[in-house]
């Protein structure tokens, strides 16, 4: 009897480097290696509008948001080991303020989208502030909480439309407008990150993730550094907001939602945690999955649910991360 | 010893719950010197230099670094000002190649201020500073994952963390343990450089016989309190010493 066993083994690819900044390219073949992955995710993303119908664009916009928040809470959980769900926080400040600005003073979308996404990004950091020192479990807790509480605060004072809310603000000029701005929005977001992890900032943000103590007997303020962090993350979520209220028109407590801070998570498990380019991919998919789960009620919710315990269970690092992983390595069976 | 000490512990105490882990110590260390601090396990060494560098509160008793009080001061102020450490259980930036794990002291205020505000090429420093505690660069030893690294790299790379910053004193906690006699032959060139450098090192240490080939004045705890202080062969002939290490390596010193 010949019992023949197999065993799987994994061979990096010729140009896999020392360093992730040193790159020695020579030919062209090595070129189109690194650069046909970013093309064909810039142009899918850029095209995905030219084919969509009317309906399908809404809802890509909306996947837009979520895709940016996936991406921060990405950032912000693989990178600096805040699980932030503070998802509603931001869009709710960043979709009051730039709402607010539009219907009190009459300030074009436009104008009120940049300053809402940097005066909500510097209230969203100053309300975290004091629980930065909170580290796992609490951090996350306390970020989830701050949107409830704003959301009591505006129907116990009734102030800014109270629960109705407001309407009839300015929207976006048309549909196109509406579909770039967010799109082009994920794609600068997406190169900014990746290029912020692997600078200096970045490398002290990764450090603080692993081990904050030596951070500290380094000479470097955690705090600061996860203020900046926490600003940053703020800076996508609440432009995302602020985009938000113009895409409908509208601002109130919805915008304050759980799923703001809930699905982003999900579009990171399911796209792959500290793949930066995963969660976005993620939200891409669960959104208008969501949107066509929307005929089965309240079934939707589980549906979901096991779509996601399953990538949990079976394919814990994530589409990105297991595609990433079969790009960048030959795999082959090997006779034991 | 005589003149001003760079670092003085001014009786110093910290309990947690009911355990008195440091209790009433008082301690001098002089510019230059290497000061050994030993002790049973348990015996409140780590809690030292944890209250030394702010990393833990003391219930009462002072810090003071060139006459200056430090204690109270958060543990990144203190490191600013050259008092650097490492740490006992070490815990590299595991997810970053052991040069870039360097990048992060690099980028301290100290450092900066030091370099008039230019880094330069931070990667090149950080490789330098490897290569010169023992990372083989043509083996790209530093270009390693520190997640991958043997015990003996990590060791020298927590001490590496420490000389980015371009200390005053080093404070080393255990960075001999679980090394070979090989490997530890490999790190006392390096600790000798330092010291003839100028740095002022404090070394807590249960490898007696390598600690007192480099030392000039060793320091003994036991129960959170100092037992003795003095030259290692006067120590260890001490009656309270060799009973608080009864059965540990005090028969290997020869005292
Ligand atoms: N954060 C803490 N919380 C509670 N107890 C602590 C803490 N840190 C230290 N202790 C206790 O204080 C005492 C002294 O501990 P410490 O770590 O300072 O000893 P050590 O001399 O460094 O020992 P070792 O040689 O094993 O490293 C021990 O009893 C320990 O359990
Ligand atoms: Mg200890």
């Amino acid at each position: 009897m010949v019992i023949e066993e197999t065993r799987r083994k994994r061979l990096d690819r010729g140009i896999k480097v020392r360093t992730e900044t040193l790159y020695a390219l020579s030919t062209w073949r090595e070129m189109a290696y690194l650069i046909v992955p970013r093309t064909v995710l810039i142009l899918g993303l850029l095209l995905l509008p030219l084919i969509l119908d009317m309906y399908w664009q809404r809802v890509l916009c909306t996947a837009g948001i979520y895709a940016i928040l996936a991406l921060a809470f990405d950032f912000l959980a693989a990178y600096v080991g805040l699980v932030c769900l503070g998802g509603a926080l931001f869009i709710g400040a960043g979709g009051y303020i730039s709402g607010l600005l539009n219907a009190y003073l009459g300030w074009p979308p436009l104008l009120c989208i940049p300053i809402a996404t940097l005066a909500g990004a510097v209230i969203s950091t100053f309300v975290l502030l004091p629980c930065l020192r909170l580290r796992g479990i609490y951090f996350a807790i306390v970020s989830f909480m701050f949107p409830l509480f704003a959301v009591h605060i505006i129907v116990a004072l009734n102030v800014f439309g109270g629960t109705e809310g407001i309407s009839a603000l300015a929207i976006l000029p048309n549909i196109w407008v509406e579909q770039y701005l967010i799109l082009g929005m994920i794609i600068v977001s997406l190169f900014a990150i990746r290029r912020l992890v692997n600078e200096d900032i970045g490398l002290i943000l990764r450090g603080i993730k692993d081990n904050d103590q030596a951070v500290r007997a380094s000479g470097i303020s955690i705090t600061a550094y996860k203020t900046k962090a926490v600003f940053i993350a703020s800076l996508m979520g609440c432009f995302g907001g602020a985009y938000l209220s113009h895409l409908y028109g509208w601002l109130g407590i919805s915008l304050f939602a759980m799923d703001f801070s809930i699905l982003p998570i999900a579009a990171c498990v399911m796209g792959g945690m500290g793949s930066l380019v995963g969660p976005v991919l993620g939200a891409f998919i669960l959104t208008p999955m969501s949107e066509a789960l929307r005929g089965f009620g309240q079934l939707r919710v589980v549906l979901y649910c096991l779509i996601l315990i399953g990538f949990i269970v079976y394919k814990p690092e994530g589409l990105m991360n297991y595609l990433q992983r079969k790009y960048h390595q030959f795999e082959y069976w090997e006779r034991v | 010893m005589d003149g001003e000490a760079l670092l003085q512990v001014k009786n110093i105490s910290k309990s947690f719950g009911g355990v008195k882990a440091v209790m009433d110590v008082n301690l001098s260390l002089f510019k230059g010197e290497i000061l050994g601090i030993i002790g049973p396990n348990g015996s409140g060494k780590t809690t030292l230099v944890n209250l030394i560098t702010g990393f833990v509160r003391p219930d009462s008793g002072e810090v003071l670094f060139k006459g200056k009080k430090i204690t109270g001061i958060q543990p990144h102020k203190i490191a600013n000002l050259g008092l650097t450490r490492t740490f006992q259980i070490m815990r590299p930036y595991h997810s970053l190649s052991a040069f870039k794990n360097l990048i992060v002291p690099l980028n301290s205020p100290r450092v900066r201020r030091s370099r008039g505000g230019r880094l330069g090429d931070r990667d090149a420093v950080a490789i330098d500073i490897l290569e010169e505690i023992g990372f083989q660069r043509d083996a790209y030893v530093p270009y390693k994952t520190a997640s991958s690294l043997p015990l003996g790299y990590l060791k020298r790379l927590e001490l590496a963390r420490c000389i980015a910053m371009g200390p005053e004193i080093i404070i080393c906690d255990e960075i001999f343990s679980g090394l070979s006699m090989a490997e530890i032959a490999t790190m006392v060139p390096v600790l000798e450089k330092l010291e003839m450098e100028g740095v002022t090192i404090m070394m807590i240490e249960h490898r007696l016989r390598e600690l007192f080939r480099l030392v000039n004045r060793v320091i003994v705890m036991n129960f959170g309190e100092k037992l003795a202080e003095g030259i290692p062969e006067e120590v260890m002939k001490k009656q309270d010493v060799r009973k608080a290490y009864l059965g540990t390596e005090v028969d290997n010193v020869g005292g």
